[in-house]
């Protein structure tokens, strides 16, 4: 049998789809047939190719020719050109048609794709358990640059001008912290890892230290060296086993190696690091309490200052950054700010991970550069929503962010804009959300998950999100009057206003913000005693149309808890004080008799 | 413990630790580069034609879909068949919703990523695409741009 020596590969992708890629495929199907090539073409349907504004798109391998905008006519040219002639056809070359529809602009050859990894260029590529791989991929040229060439004070110039800012939420731009950091004069500093990633639906932090642990031991020595400590540790949560194991071996192999330990790269400079485990409190994110936790005591916060740069683990300056902070900066000392720089929108610089969960067709990691509309994240290359049903919102920023909706699907994506829309950057979950969510039941679910990590160290945080929580319910329940409504908010305002740390200052921003965007969800749950979403079980009945009833008592003996009345051959009645809402009436009924109100 | 038992003919990575320490900038330079000619190493600049490399996601949430088995699949395969490749385990490539993923490159191609490979179809995968050349369906294009800092 003849091995195939062409492959044509058509993009499946959402985008394509709607641009008739399945006519493209069943005319080259078609056209290969005709010539008598089945056994030296194949053509496959794929995923996305990431050029959504350029599609359909095609690509034959061997080689790496992207056709943009195929039609179906343009099929049979490909075919005789390119499989049968061997020549491209030029005028249909992406980078081509790209050059044209910008108006010669443009002046790279290849149009840019939606993502570029930064923090998780080598994540999927190498054996995060083989040192050899990273270095191959220049691993610790970065903090071989910084230890032979640069000052620290040079280094920390360097990322002060690549605008990088704390990926951790905040977004407080690390050169500036570790150069306060520095100014400290002390016998000894430490640098701490912050890898104590809560937020539900977020998993950035665990996929960079399970994909590329050394870059972010690497960068912790870069800020040693910066800031003036010897020692770092690692804050990570103990439900991340293989994270640390990873971390472990990597540690082991860079100990090894002489890349931590004493007189690194011969240069006289000593780190090294160890790691701390958190029980995966989701109130140890913020610094003093992770800081707290490290020494052993609760993980609790404390008021600011004296901030962790001047009095910190056991009371000595320390320089807190996060996961993903840490995996752009080899790359930035070694590309330079000035590239990193180029890279994003005026204030926030560089790439962001984001972890795309929810109602997505494409649940996965992305990273994308700053400045990107959240309308590409969703709907290019996360692939649109799940069953083509409507896109209602986005929480960013998870239980601390807020709801982004249809008018900032157009916004482009950085703290600030963020921030302006209502919600955060956060670290970088970001759960889509479509008709069939409620947002008063989406707003209770992450209180409950505040309720249940506060600290309870200050009141407004503990009794008032409590407080919330139950008012939250009484809504769903369909139980509140519109007084609750004032109160939520009243109430959401003094436990922002007051809160200790960052966890109950930013708590109650999922319940203003969908107030903010869907207060008519919150009145319809109040007056109307309505969920349209479906949600709230509270406020759903389940009816017998007695006209499709032909008393089967089917319905009747599956009830679990006998709510359903009615004689052999009439028509029954569900009794709504009984009914626990559990649907399976309805599942069994084979009359469709019963329906939802 | 996460340790890969390898065959004898299946070729390894290179987990050949010089348990030496690396005393200067040059001497970690100079171990990249020859790490690089090393025909097997990631973006390898070697003369030689290096051998298919099955790359498998093994983040948490691959191993939680099934990845190791399938990479145990990959080996075994290999073996039995006598056909040179590495396996490398790596960590998440991002396409959650299509885990387990593995990315195959074959000497002188792009790399091409299958999404949703179970264990039948890893099978598949050795069967058509690594002997016949032929694609199978799930394949998953490369939608970003991994920035170069060589």
């Amino acid at each position: 049998m003849a091995k195939i020596k062409y492959h044509i590969l058509v993009c499946g992708g959402s985008a394509c789809q709607e641009l008739k890629n399945e006519e493209i495929l069943s005319n080259f199907q078609e056209l290969i047939i005709q010539k008598g090539l089945e056994n030296e073409v194949q053509t496959i349907r794929t995923g996305c190719f990431g050029f959504c504004e350029f599609g359909p798109t095609v690509k034959i391998m061997p080689g790496n020719t992207y056709y943009a905008q195929v039609n179906a006519l343009d099929c049979r040219e490909i075919m005789e050109e390119h499989i049968i002639n061997g020549r491209t056809v030029d005028r249909l070359l992406l980078q081509n048609v790209a050059r044209e529809k910008n108006m010669g602009v443009l002046q790279e050859t290849k149009p840019h794709r939606k993502q570029i990894r930064i923090a998780l260029r080598n994540c999927g590529f190498i054996n995060p358990e083989n040192i050899d791989e990273y270095i191959a991929r220049s691993g610790y040229q970065a903090l071989g640059k910084v230890l032979t060439e640069l000052t620290p004070e040079a280094t920390i110039e360097i990322l002060k001008k690549s605008g990088l800012r704390g990926r951790g939420g905040g977004g407080f731009p690390t050169g500036l912290k570790w150069e306060i950091t520095r100014k400290v004069k002390a016998d000894q500093k430490y640098v701490v890892c912050n890898a104590d990633e809560g937020d539900p639906g977020a998993f950035m932090d665990r996929s960079v230290l399970e994909g590329d642990p050394h870059t972010v031991l690497e960068a912790m020595a870069i800020n040693g060296y910066s800031t003036g400590a010897d020692k770092g540790v690692i804050y990570i949560r103990a439900e991340y086993p293989l994270a640390v194991e990873r971390l472990k071996i990597a540690m082991k192999q860079a100990r090894e190696y002489g890349l931590l330990g004493n007189d690194i790269l011969g240069t006289g400079f000593n780190f090294d690091i160890e790691i701390r485990y958190g029980a995966g409190a989701f109130v140890c994110g913020e610094e003093t309490a992770l800081i707290h936790s490290m020494e052993g005591l609760r993980g609790e916060p404390t008021v600011k200052p004296p901030f962790p740069s001047e009095s910190g683990f056991l009371g000595k300056p320390t320089n807190v950054n996060n996961v993903e902070t840490y995996a752009n900066i080899p790359a930035i000392i070694l590309k330079g700010s000035d590239w990193f720089s180029s890279i994003g929108t005026e204030k926030s610089k560089g790439t962001k991970v984001f972890a795309l969960a929810g109602k997505i067709n494409n649940v996965g990691l992305i990273e994308v550069p700053m400045g990107i509309t959240l309308r590409e994240v969703i709907f290019e290359i996360g692939g649109g929503i799940k069953n083509d049903r409507k896109f209602k919102a986005v929480q960013t920023g998870g239980p601390s962010g807020g709801m982004l909706t249809e008018k900032d699907l157009d916004t482009p994506i950085d703290y600030d804009n963020l921030i302006a829309a209502g919600s955060m950057m956060g670290s970088g979950g970001m759960i889509v959300m479509d008709e069939d969510d409620c947002m008063v039941a989406m707003a209770k679910f992450y209180l409950e998950f505040t309720v249940e990590e506060s600290c309870g160290k200050c009141s407004p945080c503990r009794i008032g999100n409590k407080r919330l929580f139950e008012m939250l319910e009484k809504v769903t329940q369909g139980h509140a009057v519109m007084e609750d409504l004032d109160k939520l908010r009243n109430l959401s305002h003094v436990i922002k206003d007051t809160s200790l740390c960052g966890l109950g200052q930013t708590s109650p921003n999922p319940v203003l913000s969908s107030m903010d965007n869907f207060y008519h969800e919150y009145l319809e749950h109040v007056s109307d005693k309505k969920c349209r979403a479906g949600n709230c079980k509270s406020l759903m009945q389940y009816i017998v149309n007695p006209e499709n009833c032909i008393g089967c008592t089917l319905c009747a003996r599956n009830c679990p808890v006998d709510a359903i009345a009615g004689e052999r051959k009439q028509a029954h009645v569900i009794d709504q004080e009984k009914c626990i809402k559990c649907g399976a009436c309805m599942e069994k009924c084979k009359f469709n008799a019963i329906f939802i109100k | 413990m996460f340790i890969i038992h390898k065959p004898r003919n299946f070729v390894a990575g290179f987990n050949t630790f010089l348990m030496e320490k690396i005393k200067s900038l040059s001497a970690l330079t100079a171990l990249m580069e020859n790490l690089r000619t090393k025909s097997n190493s990631p973006g390898s600049n070697s003369a030689q034609p290096l051998p298919i490399q099955v790359r498998v996601a093994m983040a948490t949430c691959g191993i939680a879909s099934g990845a190791r088995e399938v990479m145990d699949v990959f080996i075994e395969e290999f073996t039995k068949r006598n056909i040179e490749a590495t396996v490398i385990q790596t960590g998440c490539m991002g396409y959650c919703y299509a885990e387990p993923t593995v990315e195959i490159t074959k000497p002188g191609t792009d790399p091409i990523t299958f999404g949703y490979v179970d264990i039948r179809k890893a099978s598949r995968i050795i069967d058509k695409y690594i002997l016949n050349n032929e694609l199978v369906e799930g394949i998953i294009p490369v939608n970003y741009e991994s920035i170069d800092i060589k």
